[in-house]
């Protein structure tokens, strides 16, 4: 850096926020496409959502440590409580509910667990005494900070939320240094009882939404539909796409949550393959850059909360893009950056704040050994 | 995956773990998961490549299926016209809803609300709700059509409530006289689940278009269909139509032009009346057929839906069969109406017109004596015609042998098909000692000569036949009926009868209307116009059975009659049959007043419409009020019709046939003549169960 540039912003992880920005930017010209042509409704919001989070993620960013570590146990137990008051509300309402109406604004409070659990479970490693990582404590209160929320969240119902918190806790516990057989049993118990969940946990559509994958085409008109009409958008746009604002499968309403769930499909139909790697690019050097900010971690807390926060992210990217390629069910994840909506712009800029905040821990702390908590 | 294992190992033997340790695992674990995402990407990867670069064809294909909605557009049915260019059939600009059955979620209660909205009634619902549960799912149904603007706004506006309900604009099939030429043109409706497994042709299934279902409708077929056009629209998945790619007009199919002279037509089939029956009329220097009504007849407008139920069962009830065309599925015994035919045979066979008999209220041929309707003294040839004695035509005919007879029968169209672009015509019989042993192998006895020498027994013939051989004895050429205006010309071939035979024939015809004859009120109301021809009178049962004026309907007498006209230099010919009109009195008349007609249109017209007064209306008139009165009384408890078009009129064939069979039964005895066989009933009431 040379010394033109201001030190503050020279500072900045700037290797993972031009690619940011343009993805953000990106998304934006396919939202605004997919409103037909306009800014409204989509596209203006998203850029707005987007520099308010990047707001808030600067903020996270400039969080000191001790401060994090301090608050991570009740910043738990209020969300779950959050949950648990979720589901009486739902109850109480009749019905499924998912949000918390706080007046000021409308809170998801299972889209704030993905990363709290992380940092919970970061914290909990963190404290845990080296020698004890094989044994029965270190695996039986993770499990439990786990699996109440994913109850919960299961309870709503709402499969992709609960797996998505699932996969990102597994995933801390892997890198804590869990025994690998843990995981492989684990990975047994979960393939038998696999088919009993899916006959007795899963809610019809969702059944056929799985089925649909194996089987796209026996059901054309009905749960295969999306499926179907996203693969042929990604497909009919071809290498080079078939032209900004030219994307008949979203523009006349055959592509299902063109602005959502289903963005890539209509980002490729209209910008093709080239586009497609384009955004694989850029998620790629966001989570390369999210594992070196992992790796370079001082500590075991921030080395386990910045790996789990690129698996959220993971989570969000590969679920999405397999299923609007027909290799996954619908379970209805958007896709990080470029869908519309606040909720997973929410817990994305959270990750990506967290992801800054380590950066720059990682920046003031001196070099050498692992420091500090151990 | 190395750095996962040699872990284990290294635990269970159990040295401590330390920090450092920890964050080897750290990085060895932090690899593996990030090699397994970035497999996922690769993956990902791959299979958009494959996706936009392998299948890009395919997948192009399906989105423009998606986004293009092709319409065809039924092509405008070609018109068919009379002989003067007037429509008998053309087509109406109509707002018209059809349902694609397959594409209905709640069919039941679509058709309620579609039948609400459009104020259907109680037996059109039923007929529906059959008809959309019997078809197959890619054949549309059609709900009404000639819907006003206001119901079709109505329907249109709740179209997105309503998948598989198609309202559009479009062009019907209309038939400006209606029933008065449903025997002779036919109707059209919707193709059958067999005409499109025959013909794959997506027009087939296109809501509004029609096919030719019975008559010449059918027959020019091919013709009159045309080329559909095509509309290409942009349409998104709720089906709204964005915008109009391209649009491909439609190329209305041709036009077939008849020998029909329309209000000729229309207004002998009027003429009939009340009766059951059927008027060919020929024109005698081309054989253009003029006029086949055949009464009383089917709505041919009220059928392009398929034949409601309601109606069905009207129609089958009416034992004047209306779904039969009497021209050329009636079959009736000829009686008189032969007999100028058979004395120019007997001229032929060297008999001089002046060679007398003597009547004698019958004669005797053979060792049995065999009556004749009356006793006529001393008849020649002209007498025997103009009134009408058996008694000379058993002589002669028992004189020279009933083959020479039968072979100028045939010679002058008999027992004969023509080449006519018709569904179906009957032979009839021209009764022969070879068919009789053929048929019911039993010999030829004088009877059958005396029967058969006065048109009766076996002797079966059509109207369209009598009107041929009527021609043919008129202008002594062999004319060939011929029903299409297509520019060929028809050349007929000289009997080579002699002049003055044929004058002699000629006079004696006249007589029988002009003359001291059998139809002395036939006369024409022209000074300078005089009209030729012949009375019969059909017997259907034998006398001991009914004197066949009064009693049941269906034991009547048929009354019979065939003309030409002007005498002396014969331009039209033709023949009337009566059903059971009780004798040749109810079909002369008609002769008289189609002829007239013909010659003086509005003098003709006066005559009809004062008839028309007594009888309650038009035929199309009287029609529509008794379809009124039976769906009052009968409601919507019919028997259904069957479901193919096709069952129906070949139904009506079979019974046609039977129905002449039975009347060649009396034939099995010598069939004793009526004492006046001139006289006539009155006509039938449509529905009585005086049989």
């Amino acid at each position: 850096m040379n010394g033109i540039i201001p030190a503050p912003i020279a500072r900045q992880p700037w290797r993972m926020l031009i690619p940011l920005f343009m993805l953000v930017a990106f998304g934006a010209a396919v939202l605004y496409s997919a409103a037909g042509g306009s800014m409204d409704p989509y596209a203006s919001s998203h850029l707005v959502r987007f520099s308010v989070f990047l707001l808030m993620a600067s903020i996270i960013a400039s969080l000191p440590r001790e401060l994090v570590k301090f608050f991570t146990y009740p910043a738990y137990i209020t969300v779950l409580l959050l949950l648990i008051a979720v589901e009486i509300i739902g109850q109480v309402g009749g019905g499924s509910q998912r949000w918390l109406d706080l007046g000021f604004m409308v809170l998801q409070p299972s889209e704030l667990m993905k990363p709290v659990v992380v940092v919970t479970l970061a914290f909990f490693y963190s404290t845990l005494p080296v020698g004890l990582i094989a044994s029965w404590r270190a695996l039986i209160i993770p499990g439990a900070m786990i699996g109440l929320p994913v109850a919960f969240v299961l309870l709503q119902p709402d499969l992709g939320t609960s797996l998505a918190i699932a996969f990102g806790g597994g995933v801390v516990m892997l890198l804590a240094g869990l025994p690998v057989k843990w995981f492989v049993g684990g990975g047994a118990v979960a393939a038998a009882a696999a088919p009993l969940l899916f006959y007795f946990g899963l809610q019809d559509y969702q059944q056929r939404r799985v089925l649909t994958m194996f089987d796209p085409e026996a059901d054309p008109l009905g749960a295969s539909y999306h499926i179907i009409q996203s693969k042929i958008a990604i497909g009919s746009g071809g290498i080079f796409g078939k032209g900004f604002n030219n994307g008949s499968q979203s523009h006349l309403q055959y592509l299902p949550e063109p602005h959502t769930d289903f963005v890539f499909a209509t980002m490729a139909e209209e910008w093709g393959l080239i586009g497609g790697l384009f955004v694989l690019a850029v998620f790629s050097i966001i989570l390369r850059w999210g594992w070196d900010v992992a790796r370079a971690a001082q500590d075991r807390f921030s080395q386990l909360l910045a790996a789990g926060m690129v698996a959220t992210i993971f989570f969000y990217i590969a679920v999405n893009l397999l299923m609007v390629m027909g290799f996954a069910p619908v379970v209805g994840i958007p896709l990080p950056f470029m869908s519309h909506g606040g909720s997973s712009m929410l817990t994305n800029m959270i990750c990506i704040g967290a992801l800054m905040m380590v950066n720059s821990w990682n920046r003031k702390a001196p070099r050498g050994g692992l420091s500090g908590t151990l | 995956m190395a750095g996962f294992f040699s872990r284990k190992a290294q635990k269970r033997r159990g040295p401590p773990m330390n920090a450092s340790k920890i964050k080897n695992m750290f990085d060895r674990r932090s690899v593996v998961i990030g090699s397994i995402q970035g497999g996922v990407g690769v993956l990902l990867a791959v299979r958009m490549g494959y996706l936009a670069i392998a299948e890009n064809e395919k997948y192009r294909l399906e989105s423009e299926s998606n986004r293009v909605n092709l319409t065809l557009i039924p092509p405008r049915r070609g018109w068919i016209l009379d002989r003067n260019g007037a429509p008998l059939a053309s087509n109406r600009a109509d707002f018209r809803v059809d349902v694609i059955p397959e594409r209905l979620s709640d069919p039941e209660a679509t058709i309620d609300e579609i039948g609400s909205l459009l104020a259907l009634e109680e037996d059109r619902i039923a007929d529906l709700k059959q008809e959309v549960t019997a078809a197959r799912g890619f054949a549309p149904v059609e709900v009404a059509s000639g819907l006003d603007y206001e119901q079709f706004a109505a329907l249109s506006v709740r179209l997105p409530d309503m998948q598989g309900v198609v309202p559009q604009r479009g062009f019907s099939r209309f038939y400006p006289t209606a029933s008065t030429v449903g025997h002779l043109i036919g109707y059209v409706g919707p193709a059958s689940a067999e005409e499109y497994e025959e013909d794959r042709s997506p027009i087939l299934i296109t809501p509004g278009y029609k096919i030719g279902k019975d008559g010449l409708e059918k027959q020019f077929e091919q013709d009159l269909r045309g080329t559909p056009g095509a509309r290409r629209v942009e349409v998104t998945a709720a089906g709204r139509i964005i915008r109009d790619l391209e649009t491909r007009d439609d190329i209305q199919g041709d036009p077939v032009k008849l020998t029909i002279d329309g209000p000729l037509q229309d207004y002998a089939a009027r003429r009939i009346g009340l009766e059951s029956g059927s008027v060919v009329v020929m024109d005698c220097e081309t054989g253009d057929l003029l006029c086949m009504a055949s009464m009383p007849s089917f709505d041919p407008n009220s059928f392009s839906a398929g034949i409601g139920s309601l109606e069905y069962s009207m129609l089958r009830e009416d034992r004047r069969v209306p779904l039969r065309n009497k021209v050329l599925q009636g079959l009736y015994p000829p009686g008189s109406t032969v007999k100028p035919m058979h004395c120019m045979a007997f001229l032929k066979a060297g008999i001089k017109p002046t060679e007398s008999i003597v009547c004698g209220g019958g004669r005797r041929i053979g060792n049995r004596f065999f009556n004749c309707w009356s006793n006529h003294g001393v008849v020649d040839m002209g007498k025997a015609i103009y009134q009408s004695c058996d008694s000379y035509f058993y002589h002669f005919a028992q004189q020279i042998g009933f083959d020479k007879v039968a072979a100028m029968a045939s010679d002058l169209g008999l027992g004969k098909q023509y080449p006519l672009p018709v569904q179906s015509q009957f032979y009839g019989t021209v009764p022969t000692p070879d068919w009789k042993q053929k048929k019911f192998d039993r010999a030829w006895a004088p009877f059958d000569t005396v029967n058969a020498s006065i048109g009766q027994g076996y002797y079966l013939t059509s109207p369209l036949q009598l009107a041929v051989m009527s021609a043919r004895l008129a202008t002594g050429k062999r004319l060939n009926p011929r029903l299409v205006l297509d520019g060929s010309t028809n050349d007929p071939v000289s009997y080579n009868f002699q002049d003055d035979e044929i004058a002699y024939i000629r006079q004696a015809m006249s007589d029988v209307v002009n003359g001291p004859g059998t139809a002395g009120r036939g006369r024409l109301p022209f000074p300078d116009i005089k009209m030729a021809g012949k009375t019969g009178t059909a017997q259907v049962v034998s006398l001991s059975v009914s004197d066949g004026r009064s009693g049941p309907w269906k034991y009547r007498d048929h009354g019979l009659f065939t003309f030409f006209a002007p005498l002396e230099n014969p331009r039209y010919a033709g023949a009337v049959v009566i059903e059971h009109g009780g004798g040749s009195g109810a079909a002369y008349p008609i002769a008289r007043d189609v002829m007239t007609f013909m010659f003086d249109p509005a003098k003709g017209l006066e005559k009809l419409q004062a008839l028309e007064k007594q009888w309650g209306g038009t035929a199309q008139q009287r029609l529509e009020k008794r379809y009124a009165a039976y769906a009052a009384e009968r409601g919507a408890a019919v028997t259904l019709p069957p479901r193919r078009d096709e069952d129906i009129f070949d139904q009506v064939e079979a019974e046609a046939r039977l129905a002449a069979e039975q009347v060649q039964e009396v034939g099995e005895d010598f069939v004793a003549p009526r004492p006046n066989p001139v006289a006539s009933g009155t006509p039938p009431s449509a529905t009585g169960t005086a049989e």
